[in-house]
C-alpha cells in the first residue's frame, strides 16, 4: 500500500453510509442520474445528495455530464443539469499487493498464441457447471419462477449486473472488461461457456447462454429456451 | 485512440485464416452458412466503407495464398467503426468460434493501415501490408489494434494502384479476384 493509492482513496470516500448508497443507486439506474432524482430515490435533501455526488465524482467513483433536461432551448431554458454516471476508470484494492491482471494478460496472450481457444472455453464450461452446482446445493426454491431468480442472484455475485428485460436477462457489467477489451473472440468465448456451465450446473432449464454484444455490456445475454428473442 | 477520426484517412484490414477443411466439406458448413448474414451485416453497421468481394457476394474465391487460405479486405471509416463491427456485433460469435473452422497461424494473420478516403486496396497491397508487419512488426504503415497506431504526418496513406486513388469504390464484382500467386511458404 503506498501512498496516495488510487484504490484505497476511492474505498475511502465510499465510507460514508448515505455516499455508499448515492454511490449504488447511480450504478443500479445504469443511466445519467441527475441529483434531484438521486436525492428523490434516497429521501435525501438535494443539497446533501449533490454534496456527496461530488464528492464521487472527485474521487473518480462516478463521471460528470451536462446536459438540459426537458425540451425547451435558447434563454430561459435555465442552466444544463449536472448529471451523474459509474466512472469508467477501475479501482483494485489488495492487501497485500497482488498483480493477478497482469497474470491473465500473460495466461491470455500465451493461450492466443497457442491457438487454444477451445481448451480455455472446456475448461470454462466446466468450472461453470461446478459454480453452478455449488451454488444450487445451497439455495432452495424451485419451479421456473424460482431459477431464474436463483441465477439473477448468483450472476450478481460474480458482477454480472443482471437486468430484466422482457424476456431477456441481459447483464450490465462485464466482470472480464479489460481483458475482454484485449482478447475479444478468446475472452468472450470463455465468458460465454462459463455461463452455459454455469445455467447447466443450476439446472435452468428455461434459460440458454447466447452472444448478443452491445458496446459497454457483458457480450452474452441469457434468453428464454422456448422463444427466438 | 481508437475513437479518433483522421479527417481525409480511412483504415483498411486485411486478414488471412487457414482453413481447417475445405470450404465445401461438412465442418465448413457452419461458417459458410454464417458468410451472407455477416456480410450484410458488416455493410449495415455505421462506419462501413467497403469490402472485397466477387460475383458470389463474398471472398472466398479469392485465394492469393493457395487453396487453404481465404481472406478478408475491407475499409471503414475509423477503429471504432471495424472494432464495434468485429467485436461488438453479431460478428463476434463468429471469430469466438474461429478455431472450429481455422488453424492457429503462427504469423500475425490480420493488419490494419491507414488509406486516403477514396483509396480502395488491392489485394497486392493489402499482402505487402501483411508482409510488412509480418517482417517488421507494428509500424504507421502496417499496425494491429492491439498496437493500434495513428496516421503518420505527411506519410503517403494509400498506394496509387491503377489510378482508382480516388473515386468512389469499384462496384462489387469488378475486383480482380485471380492473378495472386500464392507466396512461397
Amino acid at each position: 500500500m503506498s501512498e496516495g493509492d488510487p484504490g484505497i482513496e476511492a474505498v475511502s470516500v465510499l465510507h460514508d453510509p448515505v455516499r455508499r448508497a448515492l454511490y449504488r443507486h447511480v450504478v443500479a439506474e445504469g443511466r445519467d442520474v441527475s441529483r434531484n432524482e438521486a436525492a428523490a430515490a434516497l429521501g435525501i435533501q438535494r443539497s446533501l445528495a449533490a454534496f456527496h455526488l461530488d464528492k464521487l465524482a472527485e474521487a473518480g467513483l462516478l463521471d460528470v455530464a451536462y446536459r438540459r433536461l426537458g425540451e425547451r432551448r435558447g434563454p430561459g431554458a435555465g442552466r444544463p443539469a449536472k448529471l451523474y454516471r459509474r466512472g469508467s476508470n477501475e479501482y483494485h484494492v489488495s492487501l497485500p499487493p497482488r498483480a493477478y491482471e497482469t497474470a491473465a494478460r500473460l495466461l491470455a496472450e500465451a493461450v492466443e498464441i497457442a491457438g487454444a481457444d477451445q481448451e480455455l472455453q472446456e475448461v470454462a464450461r466446466e468450472r461453470g457447471r461446478e459454480l453452478g452446482r455449488a451454488a444450487e446445493g445451497t439455495s432452495e426454491g424451485h419451479g421456473q419462477h424460482g431459477e431464474r431468480e436463483r441465477l439473477g442472484e448468483v450472476l450478481a455475485q460474480r458482477g454480472y449486473e443482471p437486468r430484466r428485460e422482457g424476456d431477456l436477462l441481459r447483464l450490465r457489467n462485464c466482470p472480464f472488461h479489460v481483458l475482454a477489451g484485449t482478447f475479444p473472440p478468446l475472452v468472450c468465448g470463455m465468458n460465454l461457456a462459463l455461463l452455459e456451465g454455469l445455467l447447466e450446473g443450476l439446472e435452468t432449464k428455461s434459460l440458454a447462454a447466447r452472444m448478443d454484444p452491445r458496446p459497454g455490456w457483458c457480450c452474452v445475454v441469457l434468453s428464454s429456451k422456448n422463444s427466438d428473442n | 485512440m481508437l475513437d479518433t477520426r483522421h479527417p481525409g484517412h480511412h483504415l483498411a484490414q486485411f486478414n488471412v485464416g487457414l482453413l481447417r477443411a475445405p470450404l465445401e466439406s461438412p465442418e465448413l458448413a457452419d461458417f459458410v452458412a454464417l458468410l451472407d448474414p455477416i456480410n450484410a451485416l458488416a455493410e449495415e453497421s455505421p462506419g462501413f466503407v467497403w469490402r472485397l468481394q466477387t460475383e458470389e457476394g463474398d471472398a472466398t474465391s479469392v485465394r492469393p495464398y493457395g487453396d487453404m487460405v481465404i481472406v478478408n479486405l475491407s475499409v471503414w471509416e475509423s477503429g471504432r467503426a471495424l472494432w464495434d463491427f468485429a467485436y461488438a456485433s453479431r460478428h463476434l460469435d463468429v471469430v469466438r468460434r474461429r478455431r472450429e473452422w481455422f488453424e492457429r497461424m503462427a504469423e500475425p494473420y490480420l493488419v490494419l493501415w491507414w488509406v486516403g478516403a477514396g483509396h480502395v486496396p488491392t489485394v497486392a497491397e493489402a499482402m505487402h501490408r501483411l508482409d510488412l508487419l509480418r517482417h517488421e512488426g507494428p509500424s504507421p504503415s502496417a499496425f494491429t489494434f492491439r498496437r493500434f497506431l495513428p496516421p503518420s504526418c505527411g506519410a503517403f496513406t494509400g498506394r496509387a494502384s491503377g489510378g482508382s486513388a480516388r473515386g468512389s469504390p469499384r462496384p462489387a464484382g469488378t475486383y480482380p479476384a485471380t492473378g495472386h500467386r500464392a507466396r512461397p511458404r
